[in-house]
């Protein structure tokens, strides 16, 4: 009788988070900034397959790597704030507990599936001077195996996170109008591509969270406004 | 809560069917509650009304509920935007009604944000009809809720309406509709004065004087409450969206259409 091999499971896990990252960096990366108005969500996309996404009121949604993962994620998250804020009130509907929910799952999936989750997330709630508690953006990212961690400012998702994170970190400052902060995401989404191509504004997917905004706060900018901010 | 549930679908609710059903209300199922709490129990709304336009349609609602022959609220809200370009006008057991006009607002959006893409003005009224239907063991014991839809196709560019009955019928309307206990009255009025090329100020005239019209005959339908200043509401929906005639102005057009009453003996 031959006996099963034993395999660790540090090698299990290694062995999933490198078959995670290596579909994560197949794909583009996707930034969150946050500028004087809102919070703006931006993803190299040239399909006209979603990346962003509205959540609920004052939540959005940002996915790269493997699209139908992504989308499905995507909307297990507005089932869960539909049915809350149906639940509760439209109010109670916070990102935080949304994106311990998605960290909880995603953990389930990278533990206990064959295969693991080839994505990574960004949750981002835009806050609102006039509702007492709310007042703060709060932004969200959660990686493939679950693990999730708070931003200020910008947060990068995919393959060249590091890259352009790094990019932004000089970069980036609090207060940028809506036109300078497009234009940094889009230089930002350029490092991916060794800044050698620029990204072509209709090959842009620009998504805002607008603080002024009353009922639900996310837009989506059609390719001509995107156009002008960029200034092309 | 769990966070993913069975139902892969794009529709609220059939969502909260199938995972969150303790959350639906679905008073059709609890016969003894029903039983209960007969017509004289529970709040009725009763006049509502929607007429066709020069750009779109108009909405209108009396603000009266009634639980039997007592008074439930003199205020209540009976036409809801259900998005940019829709609104629901219930009539029938408020409670269920006003759920179900709560419902179908989350239901649009919902559709839309999994979608990508918002329902046709068409599909907006099929769904609901669905929702009505599966009211029918409710409305059977007296709960029924019999909503007016009406909003305006960017399609077709034309505005539309349309009735329901218990059973889901959904039958669409070319001009004009009422539904409710003074439904009778104001379509009678409504039929006298309407014209689909009216313009907006005429067609809140039109609207206002059959809600009067209907609270003068029928005792369940609120009409102009001068002395606490409760008005019926009035919403116009066109290319434009939605927008509700303010109170000040909804004043000034009772003002300018109560003359003398006729009917009944004067001194």
């Amino acid at each position: 009788m031959s006996m099963p091999f034993y395999v660790s499971p540090e090698q299990i896990m290694q062995d999933k988070a490198e078959y995670s990252r290596k579909g994560i960096a197949r794909g583009k990366s996707s930034v969150t900034l946050q500028y004087d108005g809102g919070v703006l969500l931006m993803a190299e996309n040239p399909s006209t397959l979603s990346k962003i996404g509205e959540i609920y009121d004052r939540i959005a949604f940002a996915g790269v790597g493997k699209f139908s993962e992504f989308d499905q994620l995507r909307k297990v998250g507005v089932r869960w704030a539909d049915t809350k804020g149906y639940a509760y009130s439209r109010d109670d509907v916070r990102v935080r507990a949304l994106a311990n929910a998605y960290s909880q799952w995603m953990g389930d999936v990278f533990t206990q599936q064959p295969k693991p989750l080839e994505v990574e997330v960004i949750v981002v709630e835009v806050g609102d001077p006039e509702l007492a508690g709310h007042e703060n953006d709060s932004i969200y990212r959660i990686q493939f195996d679950g693990s999730i961690s708070d931003h200020e400012g910008y947060c990068v998702i995919g393959g060249a996170a590091e890259e352009i994170g790094n990019y932004l970190a000089t970069e980036f400052r609090q207060g940028l109008p809506l036109g300078e902060a497009t234009r940094l995401g889009r230089a930002a989404l350029q490092r991916a591509s060794d800044g050698e191509s620029s990204v072509a504004p209709e090959n842009l997917e620009v998504c805002l969270l607008e603080r002024e905004r009353s009922g639900r706060k996310f837009q989506r900018l059609e390719a001509d406004r995107a156009r002008e901010l960029l200034g092309t | 809560m769990d966070f993913a549930g069975k139902y892969q679908g794009a529709s609220f609710w059939e969502l909260l069917r199938v995972d969150y059903e303790h959350l639906l209300p679905d008073l059709g199922r609890t016969p003894g509650v029903i039983q209960a709490a007969t017509m004289d129990g529970v709040p009725h709304g009763t006049t509502v009304l929607a007429c066709r336009f020069d750009q779109g349609v108009l909405v209108a609602g009396d603000r009266l509920a009634t639980e039997g022959y007592r008074v439930a609220s003199r205020d209540i809200q009976k036409v809801y935007a259900t998005d940019a370009h829709s609104l629901i006008a219930i009539a029938g057991a408020a409670g269920p009604s006003i759920e179900m006009a709560r419902i179908m607002r989350i239901e649009l959006e919902h559709y839309e944000k999994i979608e990508g893409e918002a329902l046709e003005l068409d599909g907006k009224a099929n769904k609901l009809s669905q929702m009505v239907r599966a009211n029918l063991p409710a409305a059977m014991q007296g709960m029924a809720v019999v909503p007016l839809f009406a909003g305006y196709d960017r399609r077709r560019k034309i505005g539309r309406l349309w009735k329901f009955d218990v059973t889901g019928g959904r039958y669409e309307e070319t001009d004009f509709e009422s539904t409710g206990s003074g439904s009778l009255y104001a379509r009678e009025s409504l039929k006298k004065s309407h014209r689909s090329d009216l313009s907006r100020d005429e067609a809140a005239r039109v609207g206002l004087r059959a809600l009067m019209d209907a609270a003068d005959e029928d005792r369940g339908t609120g009409g102009v409450d001068v002395g606490r200043g409760i008005y019926p509401t009035l919403h116009f929906c066109s290319d434009d969206g939605i927008s509700q005639v303010s109170e000040q102005e909804v004043r000034s057009i009772y003002e300018e259409l109560s003359g003398a009453p006729g009917g009944g003996a004067r001194s």
